[in-house]
């Protein structure tokens, strides 16, 4: 648990830094790092334990104790693949801003602050 | 097939069944923009089943796939879900006839009907879902649909404005996803029926009101409240009209919305501590909002910051936490949509016979287009609270309520922003209808065929006969106002169509 | 990327996989696997398929888009949903036919949903990566 607990910290600390840069290609590795961790807060949500995979066995009606909970599970394979798909798309659309204000710095996107 | 199932479901399958249709679609034009309109409409007449039906039988809930609650997903819709549902829908009517005329070839070709479709399907399904991580998952749908509408077609500005709301918007679902998990690990459940069931037997505590807060931040993201709210500037203004009128009118409110749901139906063991600091960030928003929107330029763009300050409204009636003030945050939702989404329009109107929405290049149009500058003033003093329209009726309601609970500064704050409103309000009408040009030097006016003149036109008028509709008879609307206001602070309704007797 | 050992390999390995991915797809229900998982197999096979012999080779070699192969996927799930209301039931709401069987155990709508979510993956995978390896 608390090595969970440090590895939840150390990657949105990981991701924040990387997130605030003015980098626009380190924005997508901070999106990605924050991601995983919010992917293991909801993970660990059910609480952690080693036992086997809440998997229903052959020819039994219930889980065998002690058994995880299964919710947080498909949680969160719910979330990673929305994630995925979401970071697939940041991808695409950080390389074609990249390409069309032909810079990788985020102060210069400016340009829909201006009037004009 | 019993009909709460289906009138349940629908407001999102048919969305769904509209955007599969219309991508299988997408090499035939004609058939595509048939296929988008029997979408949109089937939308509406489901919509006002479905409020029919709340009306008559008080909240209803399928539990989606048979699986009961709090295990499965459930689908619940009280009054509140009802009209957001029905407004929505006819907003998504509106705006998908007039981007008919308005929206490019390759824009249509490259998919815009199916990501509009998907994107009504988010909404929708955020306000009929009765289970926390279900709403994640519908903001996502909303979210991916809203990132590619900005971004379709690839300007500079689009991208550059896309990349800041998804960074935000981004922050905001993984914030909310968090929080999810923490609740879900001190209580348990994510139905929001049984956890304000839960919450109710166990209190509250510190843990708790942290995680309060958590997703009072993802929900601020979303809903633009102060000081998250600077994504929504930046972007709104970039796509076509079409879409940025069916952001403006939606895509907040469901983050209003959700701020609604939560701090009435999950977190109220702390209203004091709660609901004062909703109420302190209400009138920041307000104020912002107002301030921001004075010194801008383009009428996209002061639209945009008063989108900003008009939600300060509904959450300062959240905040209150008194029937009347729900009962007014609810009827100002409403009223905001229709109107929000109408003056975008008329902006974009503005644009297609001017060549600009840049105040400093309009001109003269009370002359050129008497019939656009007339349709401009009905929503842009509504916004501004000017009677008998409906902006007046949803600002004297919060204000009203404000005043019953004796919290003075922020009518007052209330009060002074809708004059400032009315500042901009009047500072587009000078420059774009009122201000001469004689030489024809700032606007020379287009013209249009007859189809997007009656595709342009059309859907502005009817919105603004629905505005002077709520502002002649406001009875109607505020009943339901107040009806939703009733259910959301006694959720037994809600909680029996969710739950059963068993569970409560 | 002209490697002889990778494209022989490639060539050999391509149909083992595919039938592996449906065989996953299959027994999804009861046991781990399932359309998602399925879809994801079958998609990265298909991508070192393009990567290997190009993608003007790999659209030839799927005679039909990826768009149609998600939109298609889409659709069965949708039915596959509808048909719980026919049935008398909810949304979405699971139905059995048939009698037990090898592997998928029961033919029902579970399993007609999780072949649309299997085509479903495969064609949005397929539409993204292709259109990546063509712009890079």
């Amino acid at each position: 648990m608390l090595v969970m607990a440090l590895l939840i910290g150390g990657l949105i600390a990981a991701g924040l830094y990387l997130m605030l840069r003015r980098s626009v290609a380190k924005l997508i590795f901070g999106i990605v790092l924050v991601g995983h961790a919010v992917n293991l807060i909801v993970f660990s949500s059910g609480g952690l334990l080693h036992a086997g995979s809440p998997v229903v066995e052959e020819g039994r009606k219930t889980l065998v104790h002690p058994h995880p909970d299964p919710l947080p599970q498909a949680l969160v394979l719910t979330a990673i693949v929305i994630g995925f798909s979401v970071q697939a798309f940041a991808i695409v659309l950080i390389k074609r801003a990249h390409q069309a204000a032909e810079t990788d710095d985020f102060d210069r996107m400016d340009t829909t602050e201006r009037d004009g | 097939m019993n009909s709460a199932s289906l009138v349940l479901t629908l407001p999102v399958v048919i969305p769904l069944a509209t955007a599969i249709l219309t991508l299988a679609l997408r090499e035939h034009r004609a058939a595509q923009r048939t296929a988008s309109v029997t979408g949109w409409t089937g939308l509406l007449g489901v919509a006002i089943w479905l409020l029919i039906e709340v009306q008559d039988a008080g909240a209803i809930a399928v539990q989606l796939g048979g699986w009961p609650a709090p295990y499965g997903i459930t689908f619940v819709a009280d009054r509140l879900s009802a009209l957001m549902v029905l407004v929505s829908a006819a907003m998504g009517l509106a705006v998908g006839l007039y981007s008919l005329a308005g929206l490019s070839p390759e824009r249509e070709h490259h998919g815009h009907h199916t990501l509009f479709h998907v994107l009504l399907m988010g909404v929708n399904g955020s306000f009929l879902t009765g289970d926390l991580f279900n709403l994640y998952v519908w903001f996502e749908v909303m979210l991916i649909a809203s990132f590619v509408l900005v971004t379709l077609g690839g300007r500079r500005g689009q991208l550059e404005g896309g990349l800041k709301y998804m960074t935000l918007n981004l922050l905001g679902s993984m914030i909310f996803l968090a929080s999810v998990g923490f609740l879900y690990s001190q209580t348990g459940t994510l139905n929001m029926a049984h956890l304000h069931v839960v919450l109710d037997e166990s209190g509250g505590g510190t843990l708790l009101l942290t995680i309060s807060v958590l997703l009072l931040i993802a929900f601020g993201i979303k809903a633009a409240v102060f000081p998250l709210f600077m994504w929504l500037p930046t972007s709104y203004h970039t796509p076509p009209t079409a879409v940025s009128a069916i952001f403006a009118g939606l895509l907040t409110k469901v983050g209003v919305y959700a701020l609604i749901r939560a701090f009435t139906l999950i977190f109220t063991f702390d209203v004091g501590w709660t609901h004062s600091l909703l109420l302190w960030l209400a009138g920041l928003t307000m104020a912002s909002g107002v301030l921001g929107a004075m010194v801008q330029g383009s009428v996209r763009r002061i639209l945009s910051f008063h989108i900003v300050s008009q939600i300060g409204y509904m959450v300062m009636g959240l905040a209150l936490y008194t029937l009347a003030g729900l009962a007014g945050a609810v009827f100002y939702i409403i009223h905001h949509i229709v109107v929000k989404t109408n003056l975008f329009l008329i902006g974009g109107l503005i644009a297609r016979v001017c060549g600009s929405a840049e105040l400093s290049r309009v001109g003269g149009l009370i002359r050129k287009r008497p019939l656009l500058a007339g349709l401009f003033l009905i929503p842009g003093l509504s916004l501004a609270g000017i009677p008998p329209l409906s902006g007046f009726w949803a600002k004297f309601a919060v204000i009203k309520a404000s005043l019953e609970v004796d919290a003075w500064v922020i009518a007052a704050v209330a009060l002074a922003v809708g004059l400032w409103t009315l500042f901009s309000m009047m500072k587009i009408w000078s420059e774009a209808f009122w201000k001469p040009d004689p030489e024809d030097e700032r606007c020379v006016p287009v013209p249009m065929d007859l189809a997007s003149r009656v595709l342009g036109y059309g859907p502005v008028i009817a919105l603004a006969l629905v505005t002077i509709a709520i502002g002649l008879y406001p009875a109607w609307l505020a009943d339901h106002a107040a009806a939703s206001a009733v259910q959301l602070l006694e959720p037994d309704d809600y909680l029996r169509a969710v739950l059963g007797e068993a569970l409560r | 990327m002209r490697s002889l050992i990778l494209q022989v390999m490639t060539r050999g390995l391509t149909p083992l996989l595919l039938l592996f991915s449906v065989y996953l797809l299959l027994r999804g229900h009861n046991s781990p696997g399932g359309g998602f998982a399925g879809g994801l197999i079958a998609s990265s096979v298909l991508v070192l398929f393009a990567l290997v012999f190009g993608v003007q080779e790999t659209r030839k070699a799927l005679r039909v888009s990826p768009l149609s192969l998600l939109v298609s996927g889409l659709a069965i799930a949708v039915l596959s949903g509808l048909v719980g209301w026919f049935e008398g039931g909810d949304f979405l709401q699971a139905w059995w036919y048939g009698r037990e069987v090898e592997i998928i155990h029961h033919f029902g709508t579970p399993l007609l949903f999780d072949l649309g979510v299997y085509l479903t993956v495969l064609g949005a995978m397929l539409t993204m990566v292709l259109t990546l390896i063509e712009e890079a």
